[in-house]
């Protein structure tokens, strides 16, 4: 493999691993304040739909950006209510969110579009154009790292260096600030935080909130950015990839980005067979390679690499009294 | 605030659960510009009343019957077994082996291998995620979530490298040789005085039915079912009584992976007679859906299945006959899922209000 190909590969990498990431802080958020979600798959999915579709009905990407975050929030919205307000069972409330949005999503595009429940293509204003950034071409002749710079880490839509800013605003979030504290507590000890006097409801809420939001940029970068418009499934797992890679990285930011370049990476290794085949020398089957993350993260799981200890309080609703 | 009485909580809360679903599939339709009253009488005639929907309705629900008993068998254990898409698949392949590389000398020979084949494949494929949780503390609900994928990306390889038959294009295996294929309803005599023409639905009906007196047999009728439920109740105080937690959760889960497992008999064995790629094609995630219906009761989960039997053949007739996409059955059955697994708190405050205030009126008029 030469310089080339590898840094093709890189660059596709950071292309689909740029959803993964945006849904894996997501899930960090509702996980680290308690609130299991294996509903990523089905918010993202609604985003995507709601922002193809008011993409190309408003012709401008920005609507849909925000239309795909009101959308997903709404899924958020009713997973907050049925988990943290009625105290349901979460895996169960997320997996049947799930199914509706993998519904609901073909229901309003073939409502809205009449075409087998996929939006027209985006064009112009109504996708995220890739953005170069200062200086790529000029320094494109620097040996080895002016190719870097110029075809992996420059040349990619808006989102992808949101979803890369969101990393160090998440560490500092929970680290560094009053909100992030408690938001750690409230997944390990809410008791603790009530008897402080601090809403339990409250922050959990607004996490949820938050994983809304990050799930609708998930699914408008799925639609508007990666592909130009909404098709059925069209997520294809990712957010159970994420949820993988938010095991991975035992519910930390900064390993979460890892763990999502990582499973990126496995993700470009599968449209590059060819590529797999001449490193390895053997013939390696497509579906290994999309087994991958999957394979290691159940290896995590089981301690082999590392423990994953999840949030104390997670999955468990509070009751105020006992 | 009193507590509901026993038959609200057992018939009650899944009925208004049902129903309030219903509500918001039918807001649903109105919202896509359909008719819902339409939209439910094409799904009763095309699934309830005739002999051919029958067929189908009843075939559906018998691969239901084998998820819901599953999801069942794995919840009396506080267990969530997510994965019954994958051991399904994984079933899937069981019966393929079994029908294809053993000559078969009759199909009651033919079914009772597939069937164990199906159940030790299915088991194989929840033994990991049991013995992880048990051993390790890995959490169930994701490993299997986990284990669907690994099982999805197993079958691609297997249907389009190894199995794949010489000159074929698509990624099955071949066609099962005769003698491994079941009689079909319309070839039972005596149903077939009932059932005319060519429908899906096989003797596989019959055994699922077996199976879920099996396993309530099972749950409540012996010292097994008794350790299962008792774990599922508390970890602490199976533990105390002397009942090991990783026994349980291996037994539970290896019952529940097996029972998925043998749903592949009604699908590939009954109807498809050849592994195809997908081959559970939902039903292991609609096992959920049926046994949260079903109150985790084999009664209730045979009753559930049923419905989303009909749920299921309706969906495909509105896909066929109206402008409804066939997707609506996928948001009916979250729908589901989401009012009885996770609003059912929410129901059952709603009932006890009610209740309350026509105890409240009795007390009054009872004082005057």
């Amino acid at each position: 493999m030469d310089y080339a190909t590898l840094l093709q590969l890189l660059d596709t990498t950071l292309r689909l691993a740029t959803p993964l990431l945006f849904a894996c802080l997501a899930g960090l958020y509702s996980e680290r304040a308690g609130i299991f979600d294996i509903g990523l798959e089905g918010k993202m999915l609604m985003a995507a739909m709601a922002s193809a579709s008011v993409a190309f009905l408003t012709g401008s990407v920005w609507v849909g950006m925000f239309a795909g975050m009101a959308a997903s929030l709404v899924l958020a919205g009713i997973h907050g209510v049925a988990s943290i307000t009625f105290r349901g069972n979460q895996l169960i409330s997320g997996v049947a969110l799930n199914f509706v949005a993998s519904g609901i999503t073909v229901l309003i595009a073939q409502r809205l579009f009449g075409q087998g429940g996929r939006t027209p293509p985006l064009a112009g204003d109504a996708r995220f154009e890739a953005i170069t950034l200062p200086l790529a071409e000029e320094l494109r002749g620097v040996p080895v790292l002016g190719p870097l710079y110029a075809e992996v880490i420059s040349g990619h839509p808006l989102l992808v260096y949101v979803a890369l800013l969101m990393v160090p605003l998440t560490w500092w979030v929970l680290y560094r600030t009053r909100f992030g504290l408690r938001l750690r507590a409230v997944g390990e000890n809410p008791a603790a935080v009530d008897t402080a006097g601090i809403s339990v409801v409250g922050l959990r809420f607004a996490a949820v909130a938050i994983t809304g939001i990050l799930c609708g940029l998930a699914g408008a970068y799925m639609a508007t950015a990666l592909q130009a418009g909404f098709g059925r499934e069209m997520t294809a797992g990712r957010g159970y990839i994420a949820l993988a890679a938010l095991i991975f990285a035992k519910w930390r930011p900064v390993a979460a980005l890892w763990a999502c370049l990582l499973f990126g990476f496995f993700q470009a290794l599968a449209l590059r067979p060819d590529v797999v085949e001449a490193v390895v020398q053997v013939k390696v089957p497509v579906p290994f390679l999309d087994a991958l993350p999957y394979v290691l993260t159940v290896l995590v799981l089981a301690g082999f690499v590392g423990k994953a200890i999840p949030p104390r309080a997670g999955g468990e609703p509070y009751v105020k009294e006992r | 605030m009193e507590r509901l009485p026993k038959w609200a909580d057992v018939a009650l809360v899944p009925l208004i659960s049902l129903l309030l679903a219903a509500i918001i599939a039918a807001l649903v339709i109105l919202a896509i510009g359909q008719d819902p009253w339409e939209a439910l009488t094409v799904m009763v005639q095309g699934s309830v009343m005739n002999a051919y929907g029958w067929g189908y309705t009843l075939y559906y629900a018998s691969s239901f019957m084998f998820t819901g008993l599953a999801v069942t068998v794995a919840f009396h254990a506080s267990l969530f077994n997510i994965g019954g898409e994958g051991q399904a698949q994984l079933g899937g392949l069981g019966v393929a082996l079994a029908c294809l590389f053993i000559p078969w000398p009759h199909w009651t020979l033919a079914l009772l291998g597939a069937a164990t084949a199906a159940a030790l494949f299915g088991a194989a494929w929840a033994a990991i995620p049991a013995y992880l949780q048990a051993r390790r503390g890995s959490h169930i609900v994701i490993t299997t979530i986990m284990f669907n994928y690994i099982a999805a990306a197993v079958l691609i390889f297997l249907l389009v490298d190894v199995l794949r038959p010489d000159g074929q294009m698509d990624p099955a295996t071949a066609r099962f040789p005769e003698a491994a294929q079941l009689p079909t309803l319309n070839e039972i005599p005596g149903f077939n005085l009932i059932f005319t023409s060519n429908v899906p639905a096989n003797v596989t009906l019959f055994i699922a039915l077996g199976m879920a007196v099996v396993v309530w047999l099972l749950l409540w009728r012996t010292r097994l079912g008794y350790a299962i439920r008792a774990f599922g109740k508390s970890e602490a105080a199976a533990r105390y009584a002397g009942i090991s937690p990783f026994a349980i959760i291996m037994v539970a889960m290896l019952i529940s992976g097996g029972l998925a497992g043998m749903m592949a008999i009604n699908n590939v064995m009954g109807e498809a007679e050849r592994l195809l790629q997908n081959s559970a094609s939902g039903a292991g995630f609609i096992g959920i859906a049926v046994a949260l219906m079903g109150r985790n009761h084999p009664v209730g989960v045979v009753l559930a299945a049923l419905l989303f039997g009909f749920l299921f053949q309706g969906g495909a007739e509105l896909g066929l006959w109206t402008k409804i996409p066939i997707e609506m059955r996928t948001v009916v059955q979250g729908l589901v899922i989401l009012f009885t697994g996770a609003l059912d708190v929410m129901v059952r405050m709603l009932l006890t209000w009610i209740f309350n205030l026509f105890r409240a009126g009795r007390a009054v008029k009872g004082a005057a």
